[in-house]
């Protein structure tokens, strides 16, 4: 189960990445939000794989679930959609202003290399 | 308690002059003085006992994680130096108030002088490394406002750069030095660092610790060859300049030897470095001081020439040197301070100070030529005058040292050289100046300046004098007690004397000052002589390398950040997988010893739908759409993956925020183009497919060697105290809102800060709007369907409902401010997209930024509320109450809190995602346009 975790961590990390490295704007985002799922998973596993371990403390029950990364990761989606917000919400305005949706700066004579 | 007095009263005084304004010039000049002079009787009622060998301590922490305290000390070589800088400081005040005209601001003028004295002070009185160095930083600071002080010349903003960009490179240098010593003694505490010398001697790190603090006071010191910043200093108002380059900011430097002199010297290395870079300076600027055609060059080269003679005696390994060099620190403060004077009012009365114009002044300044001649004639070491002392004790101990070996015999002759220039160049400066015939075509007709500007250097000079022919008399208890904290034992005898026989030192001082009479008379051959070399003007060789300096980092800068996004992104996860991967390559194996759990086919089936829907969202970006839908794929599997491992609060909001996000993409996705083109060349495409692959696998085993590896929680704090301490059985929500409470706050202000941003960077968006999707097809006609509609609005009482009774159980059960929140705001936003923007805001009013900004507020001020009781920020209460027909409930202040949370995202999210919908309505094609273009 371990193995299999961390391969669709793996590759969720790869799929972000390569998206990451695009260059327009869209798709950018998109692997943004893909790197930050696998971000999540990647802490949500530091406090082991718990499976029908308890949520909630109750009387008698002994076997719960690590809390520390759950909180941890709850305030990491939150803000991790609202990362993807605002790094949207920029695309649109670049996209509004310079009327394109590329990422690089397009007065530079390197964005050439990039382009091709 | 006084000590530290000592230290804020001129540091208050330097609040006063600003208090009064230009006009009342006297009013001014006496309240400036107030404080220093009290600071002064407070030094000079300590003097008894330090002069009995007490030294005084005063100590207060300050920063004690850095091992910063407020220590202050006043020992013999502290009260030396107090005496000088508050001493000479007062007669400053006092001269200024004649010399600055009435354009210059005067309040400006004693307020920086007031901050120089105090970091001066706060300096030679400092018990502790650190806070030395701050002082030593803060005379750097204040020094370039008052070298600047004439901000108009560029000379003057030149000057002051060039010696905060010296002396500050220095600071710096010293406090990589201090930081050393510190680590070898242990503590920045002076005491212990004085005592520590056999330890910091002994330690491998002592050389690059002495080099270092060296470079800081040799900058300061401006000893060769960082000495070229002095002269241009010379650009400030001349009273600076008698100040800063007599008794204080280069003197800074001498005492920095001083005070670490019983723990730094007495190595080879000291020895030679200190020695022969003092003996260098001391010879080349006397040399240059002989050239220089304006007053306060030839000042200025003497400066450094006599820094350099008492940076040789700090050098040398003879006990007495020392004492020497503490001699002539005082003596030379003393006579340079009336020398700068005096050209400050040859300069003030005649309009010039180029020695070529001025001439035969003793007729219309009498007093002002004898005073600087008994000046010059102490520089020059002329019997009966304080200098005469120093220079020959300086004489007598280059003839003990041991240094150079068999070669021993040129240090007294070179020390010999230099006082036969340093006699020509006195001579040159009182005999040009004010002897001769009278001169022609000043720019002022010369006359002498007001009394109580000359009642300074009156009091100088007639303390040179008087030091000159009762040395013993006068300064032996304070020098004693200087040298008792400076020179270790067993300290030699101190001897002041005027007469000491018929010996070797008197032959030398009888040489220096024939011979300097000799080369005055050749001068001329001298200048010729020097004119065969191309004048060097260090101003412009500095400027120039600054230049240069900055035109390289530019390159380098454009060649890093050339604003390519994937070429930051490039280096990123280069820097990454060099990181993470030669940590993994430390493993001697990727699987720890914990057992592996079971697998079955559910979570197969769930793992292999979550790689193919994150593949697919890569391999099929370019149809924009498409890949939204597979994220929205995955990001259901990653909530299905939360509720699998025990995290239902996870799965609820990784469930909401995966609503709302597609939600927000979607229509971002309105306005950006429906496809990616093709531009990628297959190069770069392996290139990014090699890349991402090294990162994912790298990821991947890092997650499987974590996972299978021993877990050493500190969880169980939480669960243990989350029902006592927290008053909640869901103890995520609980470290949410109460164990961490203080991160939750910072996130919502995220949260909330972000949203603002977002708000700010729709506000006047003007944004193409198609009328069709990509394969040319219009948008539907039917923008709200009626049954959404109906069914979006039945739903609405019920989800608010759902999310109220989230959030209240949400200490206890699963849920929680965040959850409710996200479920608040989808269901709003489920109205706004079924009714439209205009119908929906027809209804609801309101604006969201308030909300989500009352949300962060009612956080903080949950947490503040504590205070009240006396508790620390954010400590939650608890209690059961029973309230009738509804039954027992627990009231908890991190409800409250709670409340805050779900404020700010209900606020942030709507506020994102409302504003984005508002643009879709406002320049949208409205129906008939359609038809006619349809």
């Amino acid at each position: 189960m371990e193995a299999l975790f961390a391969t669709v961590t793996g590759f969720l990390a790869a799929s972000g990445l390569y998206l990451a490295l695009r260059g327009r704007t869209f798709p950018v985002v998109v692997g943004l939000t893909l790197l930050s799922y696998a971000v999540n998973l990647f802490l949500f596993s530091t406090g082991g794989l718990t499976t029908n371990g308890a949520a909630v403390i109750r009387d008698g029950v002994d076997y719960y679930a690590d809390p520390l990364p759950q909180a941890l990761v709850l305030t990491a989606i939150v803000i991790g959609f609202a990362m993807t917000a605002f790094s949207v919400i920029l695309a649109m305005r670049v996209r509004g202003d310079l009327g394109s949706d590329q990422v690089n700066d397009q007065r530079g004579e390197e964005s050439k290399e990039d382009k091709s | 308690m006084s000590l530290p007095l000592i230290v804020l009263l001129p540091l208050l005084g330097s609040l006063i002059p600003l208090l009064s304004n230009n006009r009342q010039r006297t009013l001014n000049a006496w309240s400036t003085a107030l404080l220093p002079a009290i600071a002064l009787g407070m030094a000079i009622s300590h003097a008894p006992g330090v002069i009995s060998g007490e030294v005084y301590h005063f100590s207060m922490s300050w920063v004690p994680q850095l091992g910063l305290d407020l220590a202050f000390r006043l020992d013999g070589l502290s009260l030396l130096f107090l005496l000088l800088i508050l001493g000479i400081g007062l007669l400053i005040i006092l001269y200024s108030r004649y010399y600055l005209s009435p354009d210059d601001s005067m309040p400006r003028f004693y307020a920086y002088l007031m901050l120089f004295m105090t970091s001066m002070i706060g300096i030679v009185m400092a018990d502790n490394l650190l806070l030395l160095w701050v002082f030593w930083e803060l005379t750097s600071l204040s020094s370039f406002l008052l070298i600047g002080y004439w901000y108009q010349q560029s000379e003057a903003r030149r000057g002051a750069r060039m010696a905060l960009a010296v002396t500050g490179m220095g600071g710096l240098a010293m406090l990589a030095g201090f930081l050393l010593i510190g680590h070898i003694v242990g503590t920045f505490d002076m005491q212990t660092v004085l005592d520590s010398r056999d330890l910091i001697q002994a330690d491998p790190r002592y050389l690059p610790a002495l080099l270092l603090v060296l470079l800081g006071a040799f900058t300061k010191s401006a000893q060769f060859p960082f000495h070229f910043w002095l002269p241009h200093a010379m650009a400030a108002p001349t009273p600076v300049s008698a100040f800063l380059h007599s008794a204080t900011m280069v003197k800074a430097g001498v005492f920095l030897l001083a005070r670490m002199h019983p723990a730094l010297a007495g190595s080879q290395l000291w020895l030679y470095i200190v020695t022969l870079t003092g003996l260098v300076t001391m010879i080349y600027a006397a040399y240059f001081a002989l050239l220089k055609y304006d007053l306060k060059g030839v000042l200025a080269f003497s400066t450094v020439s006599h820094l350099g003679m008492i940076t040789m005696l700090f050098g040398l390994d003879s006990k007495m040197a020392v004492a020497a060099g503490l001699f002539h620190i005082l003596n030379h403060a003393m006579f340079k301070a009336t020398l700068f004077m005096s050209a400050g009012i040859v300069d003030h009365e005649t309009g010039s100070r180029d020695i070529r114009k001025l001439s035969g002044l003793r007729r219309s300044m009498p007093m002002t030529a004898a005073l600087a001649g008994l000046a010059a004639a102490s520089m020059a070491g002329v019997p009966l005058l304080n200098g005469f002392i120093s220079k020959e004790m300086m004489l007598t101990e280059t003839l003990e040292t041991g240094i150079l070996g068999g070669l021993a015999w040129l240090i007294p002759v070179l020390a010999t050289l230099g006082s036969v220039l340093s006699v020509a160049y006195s001579l040159r400066y009182v005999r040009n100046v004010f002897f001769g015939p009278e001169a022609q075509e000043l720019p002022k007709t010369p006359h002498e300046a007001p009394f109580l500007m000359r009642l300074p250097m009156l009091l100088l000079v007639a303390l040179c004098v008087v030091i000159g022919l009762l040395p013993a008399l006068i300064v032996t208890g304070l020098l004693g007690a200087a040298a008792q904290v400076t020179i270790l034992p067993p300290r030699p005898e101190l001897h002041l004397a005027i007469w000491h026989g018929f010996n070797l030192p008197l032959l030398m001082s009888v040489i220096a000052l024939a011979g300097g009479v000799g080369i005055y008379a050749v001068r001329r051959k001298l200048f010729a002589f020097q004119r065969q070399f191309p004048q060097r003007n260090a101003s412009m060789i500095f400027e120039h390398n600054v230049r240069s300096l900055l035109h390289w980092t530019q390159q380098a800068i454009d060649r890093f950040e050339n604003g390519s996004l994937q070429r930051y992104m490039l280096w990123l996860i280069i820097a990454v997988l060099f990181l993470t991967g030669s940590g993994l390559l430390d493993l001697t194996q990727l699987r720890g010893p914990r057992q592996l759990q079971a697998l079955d086919g559910l979570l197969i089936a769930g793992a292999v739908i979550t790689i193919l829907a994150g593949l697919g969202t890569a391999v099929l970006h370019r149809r924009r759409l498409v890949s939204l839908m597979m994220l929205s794929v995955v990001g259901l599997m990653v909530s299905l993956a939360f509720a699998r491992f025990s995290a239902p609060d996870l799965a609820l909001t990784q469930l909401a925020v995966e609503v709302v996000t597609v939600i927000l993409l979607m229509l971002a996705l309105f306005f950006l183009p429906q496809r990616t083109p093709k531009e990628s060349s297959g190069a770069r495409v392996v290139r990014d497919v090699l890349l991402a692959a090294g990162f994912g696998g790298i990821v991947a085993s890092l997650n499987y060697a974590m996972l299978t590896r021993p877990l050493d929680t500190i969880s169980g704090f939480f669960l243990e105290n989350s029902v006592s301490g927290g008053g909640g059985h869901n103890v995520v929500n609980v470290i949410l809102v109460d164990f961490r409470g203080f991160d939750t706050l910072g996130e919502i202000t995220v949260l909330c800060i972000a949203a603002i941003g977002i708000y700010k960077l729709l506000n006047r968006l003007r944004l193409f709007m198609p009328s069709s999707d990509s394969e040319g097809r219009p948008w539907s006609r039917d923008l709200h369907p009626m049954l959404l509609g109906t069914v979006s609005q039945s739903l609405l009482p019920l989800a608010l409902l759902v999310s109220v009774f989230i959030f209240l159980r949400g200490h206890n059960e699963p849920g929680g401010g965040f959850i409710a929140g996200l479920v608040t705001a989808v269901a709003l936003i489920l109205l706004y997209i079924a009714r439209g923007v205009d119908w929906t805001q027809q209804r609801m009013s309101f604006q969201y930024q308030p909300i989500a900004v009352v949300g962060v507020a009612i956080a903080a001020l949950t947490g503040l509320g504590s205070w009240a009781f006396g508790h620390n920020f954010l400590t939650s209460a608890f209690g059961h109450f029973s309230i009738p027909y509804i039954g027992e409930i627990e009231l908890v202040t991190p409800m409250l809190f709670d409340l805050g949370v779900y404020l700010t995202v209900v606020g942030a999210t709507l506020m994102i995602l409302a504003n984005l919908g508002k643009l879709t309505t406002r320049h949208r094609p409205s129906k008939e346009n359609e038809k006619e273009t349809v």
